[in-house]
């Protein structure tokens, strides 16, 4: 096999690749639906009073559709780890930096 | 094949040989979405701080209208859909698809940052200007910021629909498409955040 034809036998691989990377449309409909469905839920929070449960339920859905977005749209879960790390390492910076901030400002004693 | 082939294969770097066997381009997409949790982290913090200051003018549960958000951000959430539907047909090698779904998403876009204009109107004539309060100027500062986001994706969007229609695009499609896409599916999960911690949680 040539160089040239090597490089385009490649070209074509990755095309194949990217086909198979990630999840059918079915599948993104599905997980769109989910998110629908939490966002539902969230302003849900609005109408009922959800007592205690109020602020983790909030919370806990924030987080849940952050991530399955990242995860499923985003292509994390199905990508190569180098490309958590870039994301995640800024996340985990930024969510510690401000954490710290907010602290020192006794943000959570109130 | 080599290794460097192999791993090019697998992860889309299309025949140019690159150190990690990855997309560059992809690579440093990822790398400036990680320093922008860092701005949003800062905007939303000082949001947190001071919303609860008000000195003067309304307070957040007094102009923020809940069901109107939850449509915008509903409209926003399904953008992300319709971006990554963008992304399959990209990958599918279907110009006419990328281009539908791609404009799909700008309209969705374009109605979020019309909507948010609608919300900054309706606030500032019930009293809310950038300086009445910390309260006003964090949460113009930090929605303002994610809104010129998503103003931009729609430029980028637009701009992408017109290059795919001239066929001038340069090395690979899918790969352009796909980069775009993170961006766009970022300004949505930083608005996943916005949305609890700024509007369903009060004050």
């Amino acid at each position: 096999m040539t160089a040239a034809t090597e490089t385009h036998s490649e070209h074509d691989h990755s095309h194949d690749d990217h086909a198979q990377h990630g999840m059918s449309n079915a599948g993104y409909i599905r997980i769109a639906l989910i998110l629908a469905a939490m966002t539902a839920l969230e302003v849900s929070t609005y109408y009922v009073d959800f007592g205690a449960l109020f602020m983790p339920v909030l919370i806990i859905l924030m987080v849940v559709k952050f991530f399955i977005v990242v995860s499923y749209f985003m292509h994390l879960k199905f990508d190569n780890k180098l490309f958590s790390f870039c994301f995640y390492a800024g996340l985990f910076l930024a969510v510690m930096v401000y954490v710290i901030a907010l602290a020192t400002f006794k943000f959570f004693a109130a | 094949m080599s290794d460097v082939a192999v791993h090019e294969a697998d992860h889309g770097t299309h025949g140019h040989t690159t150190t990690t066997g990855l997309s560059n381009n992809k690579v440093a997409m990822w790398l400036f979405l990680g320093s922008e949790c860092l701005l949003f982290g800062g905007l939303i913090s000082t949001y947190m701080l001071y919303r609860g200051r008000v000195s003067e003018g309304p307070r957040p549960g007094n102009v923020f209208d809940i069901p109107f958000t939850s449509v915008s951000s509903f409209i926003l959430l399904m953008s992300s859909l319709t971006m990554v539907l963008a992304v399959s047909a990209a990958q599918n090698r279907d110009d006419r698809g990328t281009t539908l779904w791609l404009t799909v998403t700008a309209l969705l876009g374009a109605t979020f940052v019309g909507g948010q204009v609608y919300e900054f109107t309706a606030m500032y004539n019930e009293g809310l200007g950038f300086t009445t309060s910390l309260f006003g100027s964090s949460f113009y500062a930090l929605t303002g910021f994610h809104g010129v986001h998503v103003t931009v994706g729609i430029i980028m969007l637009m701009s992408l629909v017109g290059i795919i229609k001239r066929s001038t695009i340069p090395g690979d499609k899918a790969e352009v498409v796909e980069l775009i896409g993170l961006y766009w599916h970022f300004v949505d999960v930083i608005w996943i955040i916005i949305f609890t911690l700024v509007y369903l949680i009060p004050a």
